[in-house]
């Protein structure tokens, strides 16, 4: 990724925003255009720890309501980027700006951020209730104003009756709620949240991501999640930042991230993907004609910003790759270009909702499809060593540079 | 500046009152020791000369440098008694110090083989007697072991002996009271080590085609041997120095180096030969000292 | 043949039983003929309380007991003061000039030879001139303890989950408030424990209080020493017993506290 990559990542998106936003609807659209200022601004904010870039003067905007997701392996910087909202860490360079305020150099505790910590860090000491008030007692809030505050939390977070149990006689779905309702609890303006569902088992995990949805909602607070689950971001936020190595790769809604990666590296971080290497040749009406070493020439849809260099990469998402044993009709007609390639299936994993398919192309290139059984009783399933058609369409290519 | 820093300042400030408690309170004493260690002995009050007043200016400080001597320490290095006592210590330390490592380490094995819930209780069962007097279970011993104590009772019974065994007062009785005392200081360091190994590693040597007796040989005690160093030294450093066991359960014919340290400062009131005797002692027990002092903080701190 | 996996063995069990009847024989012998009638300490000649009688009427033997009980309970508060301070310094502390010197006097005492550290002591208390007596063995005893407490409560701030501090933080404590309201209930167990600690230590400890005491006042492991010297007789029985009953106590309650801290994850071990 270049060097100024990082640092464009929120005006790339919000410039990327405009074409192909007809086709490719953003998952929610939020009432927050009344909103100038973002709420968060982090602005080449960078953190090294010896010789490690951590946080690579990194830039981001955060608008107030938004769920916000940090998505990266494990290592990218994304726990300590949260950790510098939080002031457990303090920034070497750039600024934090909440609500016009540069709070870089704050400690945390003079902060109105609340971080929810991975393993929860309930005081084991304490009781349910008083882990929920301990935010509010520092903050010297009266004691009936605490009772209120607490008994409405644990309303929210459905733990009635629980008040009284130590975090070690509680499920860790409860421990969860309990650490969910202690953040809250001071109101924070902006809820940071660290792999907030590692800790659950999977069936947990996916109910409470709709539970932590809804509250999102309903209490229109901006959340700020750091996870290195992709379903989970896509599930969730609004919004998903992808880091590398201390970088923004691409900040955009779940399904622009998806459907329209901003690089190769997006592209294979961000689900399952093919990638095909070739020479840009001549196109026409918003076409790319790429000669590739593997599978020939495909006809891909041009990208918005024109492409710069003459090798590129075609990426095509194996749910994109149609198998039939002859190929579609209708490309018959001339009307629209489709690629088509042939080649033997050499693999078959059947996967309940859908099966993957490898397919071995006569360059000797392989090409992963991916195809929904919508019947029970397939007669039609294609076997090993089947000769088949691969085929789709411009618009299901993504033409990446480097 | 990390979470760890903000915490790290008022932090400090904890130290202050423990650091100067410990400089006045073990740091300075020893440079007393050194100092007298090199003084001669005096019938006087306190009974050792030159005595050091600085009141007395800066020539009476200078006449007092020159009349410190190492005569002392040639004492000891020449005079028989006290090599033989050094050399007797070591011999005794690295003994019994292999004795306990030998003994420890099958109970140490069998604690971690335990039921999760039952090792909490073993290794109450040998705490406690850690907590129990040192003293007092050393003076057990002299009521089991004397001329008409219970051992020799139990053994005339039996018929397996026809008179009384003399057993106080010999090497025997002193090995078996430092086995005994030390026994807990060997096996909780064992255990320590033993019972944060996973037990997948010896299926998958035994997986492996190892035997059980080999799959520990060279799984298990490798991997232990953090656990070995540890109980090898909370054992063989204080032995070397130790009074109380020698002193009550061996003979008097030939002395630890913690016995003849007694006896010159109180019996003799040989307080510089004493101190000489100390600073020697201190100095052969230097480098098991420094490495304690590092596994002790590898330990606690972690690799830091 | 056992396999290699998780079971234990026959020999585990016997290694087991043999070592720990091994370190409870004597202090059971010892106790149950504490409770002999008989002068002859290796006849039997039935229950009784005799020997307590005789402790009761002994005023020098009760008076150095008093001695040990009052230095053990004042070294053990000043030194589980210390004590923690130090732990803190030292797991809290990060790096700071001399933290070698300072961990490394720390540690060494827990296995320096007694005599050279009684040895020492006392040369200090002379060059002092300090009256040696109660304070004095006060004053040695929390150096050497203060030392067991920094290393009990410093595995227990080891193991203790930091994000628990930040998370203090992160609802509004300073670092001082964090450490009242979060750390300290949570090493309490271990703080504890550590006064029991040395408490005991003090209570056992022979070499350096002979080192450091004065004339006319003597502790009670002083006082043993000197009887046990000249044979055994069966009041040291009675008072032994007593010393073990006392640090009975003690362990019950240790063991209790450290049961509320063992709901908080690791227990802290004496060492």
């Amino acid at each position: 990724m270049t060097e100024d990559a990082a640092n464009t990542a929120t005006e790339a998106d919000s410039a990327k925003a405009e074409p192909p936003a007809d086709a490719i609807p953003a998952k929610a659209e939020l009432p927050i255009a009344a909103f100038d200022m973002p709420l968060l601004r982090i602005d080449g904010v960078a953190k090294r720890f010896g010789a490690v870039r951590a946080v690579d003067r990194l830039s981001l905007d955060i608008r107030r309501g938004e769920f916000f997701a940090l998505l990266g392996p494990s290592g990218c910087g994304k726990t300590t980027l949260l950790r510098m909202l939080a002031g457990f860490e303090t920034p070497d360079e750039g600024a934090i700006l909440l609500g016009g305020d540069d709070i870089a150099q704050v400690l945390p505790h003079q902060r109105p951020v609340n971080m929810m910590f991975q393993n929860y860090a309930l005081f084991p000491h304490l009781s349910v209730r008083d882990n929920i008030a301990f935010g509010l007692k520092r903050a010297r809030m009266p004691r009936a104003e605490i009772a209120t505050r607490v008994a409405e939390m644990v309303a929210l977070v459905r733990l009635e009756g629980l008040e009284k149990r130590k975090p070690d006689q509680l499920s860790g779905g409860q421990r969860q709620r309990v650490a969910l309702a202690r953040s809250l609890a001071r109101r924070p303006e902006i809820l940071l949240l660290d792999e907030p569902l590692a800790a659950l088992d999977k069936k947990l995990r996916e109910s409470t991501q709709v539970e932590l949805m809804e509250l999102q909602r309903r209490l229109g607070m901006t959340f700020i999640i750091v996870t290195h689950d992709q379903e989970e971001a896509m599930t969730m936020a609004d919004r998903i930042g992808v880091m590398d190595q201390g970088r923004l790769e691409q900040v955009a809604t779940p399904r622009k991230l998806y459907e329209a990666p901003n690089s190769r590296w997006v592209a294979e971080f961000v689900g399952d993907i093919n990638m095909l290497e070739g020479e840009v040749g001549p196109g026409d009406a918003g076409r790319l004609a790429i000669a590739t070493k593997d599978a020939g020439t495909i006809v891909a849809a041009a990208p918005p910003d024109p492409v710069k260099q003459a090798l590129v990469f075609v990426a095509i998402r194996p749910e994109k790759v149609k198998l039939s044993r002859r190929g579609p009709a209708s490309d018959t007609a001339g009307t629209h270009t489709i690629n088509r390639l042939e080649g033997i299936v050499i693999e078959v994993s059947y996967l309940g909702g859908f099966t993957t398919y490898k397919v071995k192309l006569d360059s000797g290139a392989v090409l992963k499809s991916s195809m929904a059984n919508t019947a029970r009783l397939d007669v039609d399933a294609y076997s090993v060593t089947q000769r088949v058609v691969a085929w789709f369409t411009p618009d299901d290519c993504v033409v990446l540079e480097q | 500046m990390s979470a760890r820093r903000i915490f790290a300042r008022p932090a400090r400030f904890a130290a202050i009152a423990p650091y100067v408690w410990m400089v006045l309170f073990f740091l300075v004493p020893f440079g007393f020791v050194a100092k007298i260690s090199l003084s001669q002995t005096a019938i006087a009050q306190p009974p050792y000369l030159p005595v050091f007043e600085l009141t007395q200016g800066l020539a009476a400080i200078k006449a007092a440098f020159a009349a410190l001597s190492l005569d002392n320490f040639k004492l000891l290095v020449t005079d028989d008694l006290y090599v033989l006592s050094y050399l007797r210590s070591l011999v005794v330390a690295a003994v019994s110090t292999s004795i306990l490592l030998l003994s420890g380490y099958p109970i140490a094995y069998g604690m971690a083989r335990l039921p999760r819930r039952w090792q909490g209780v073993a290794m109450m069962l040998v705490i406690v007697p850690f907590w129990t007097s040192f003293l007092i279970r050393i003076y057990a011993w002299i009521n089991i072991l004397q001329h008409d104590g219970l051992l020799n009772k139990i053994l005339l019974a039996l018929h397996l002996i026809s008179t009384p065994v003399v057993w106080l007062s010999t090497d025997s009785a002193m090995y078996l009271g430092i086995v005994y005392s030390y026994l807990p200081f060997m096996i909780l360091p064992l255990y320590a080590t033993l019972a944060k190994m996973d037990p997948a590693l010896l299926e998958a040597a035994s997986d492996l085609g190892s035997s059980p007796l080999r799959a520990f040989w060279l799984v298990t005690f490798p991997l232990s041997l953090p656990g070995v160093g540890a109980g090898v030294l909370l054992c063989f450093i204080p032995i070397v120095g130790e009074f109380v066991i020698p002193d009550l359960l061996a003979g008097s014919d030939s002395l630890m180096v913690g016995q003849t340290l007694w006896l010159e400062f109180f019996t003799n009131k040989d307080w510089p030969v004493a101190s000489a005797a100390a600073v020697l002692l201190l100095a052969l027990l230097l480098a098991p000292l420094l490495l304690y002092d590092r596994l002790q903080r590898h330990q606690l701190e972690g690799a830091r | 043949m056992v396999s290699a996996t998780s079971k234990i063995s026959r020999f585990n069990v016997a290694s087991l039983a043999l070592g720990l009847g091994f370190l409870y024989l004597p202090i059971v012998i010892l106790v149950i003929y504490s409770f002999n009638a008989s002068r002859l300490v290796t006849v039997w000649g039935g229950w009784s309380l005799v020997w307590y009688r005789e402790f009761f009427h002994d005023e020098a033997m009760i008076e150095a007991a008093w001695m040990s009980f009052r230095v053990a309970a004042s070294s053990a508060t000043i030194a589980t003061l210390l004590g923690t301070l130090a732990a803190v310094a030292l797991s809290r502390g990060e790096r700071f000039k001399g933290r070698t010197l300072f961990s490394g006097m720390l540690y060494a005492p827990l296995v320096m030879p007694e005599v050279i550290t009684g040895l020492s002591l006392l040369l200090l208390f002379v060059a002092l001139d300090a009256e040696r007596g109660f304070w004095t063995v006060t004053i040695a005893h929390t150096t050497l303890t203060m030392c067991f407490v920094a290393v009990v409560v410093q595995s227990r701030l080891g193991s203790l989950d930091r994000s628990l501090e930040e998370a203090a933080m992160d609802l509004g404590c300073d670092p001082a408030r964090a450490f009242v309201a979060v750390t300290l209930p949570l090493i309490l167990p271990a703080i504890i424990a550590g006064w029991m600690l040395a408490f005991t230590l003090s209570l056992d400890d022979l070499v350096i209080a002979s080192f450091t005491t004065g004339p006319g006042s003597a502790t009670l492991p002083i006082r043993i020493y000197s009887e046990v010297r000249l044979g055994v007789k069966p009041e040291i029985n009675a008072i032994c017993t007593m010393v073990i009953g006392l640090i009975a106590v003690v362990i019950v309650v240790a063991s209790f506290a450290s049961k509320l801290s063992s709901a908080q994850g690791e227990s802290a071990a004496p060492l």
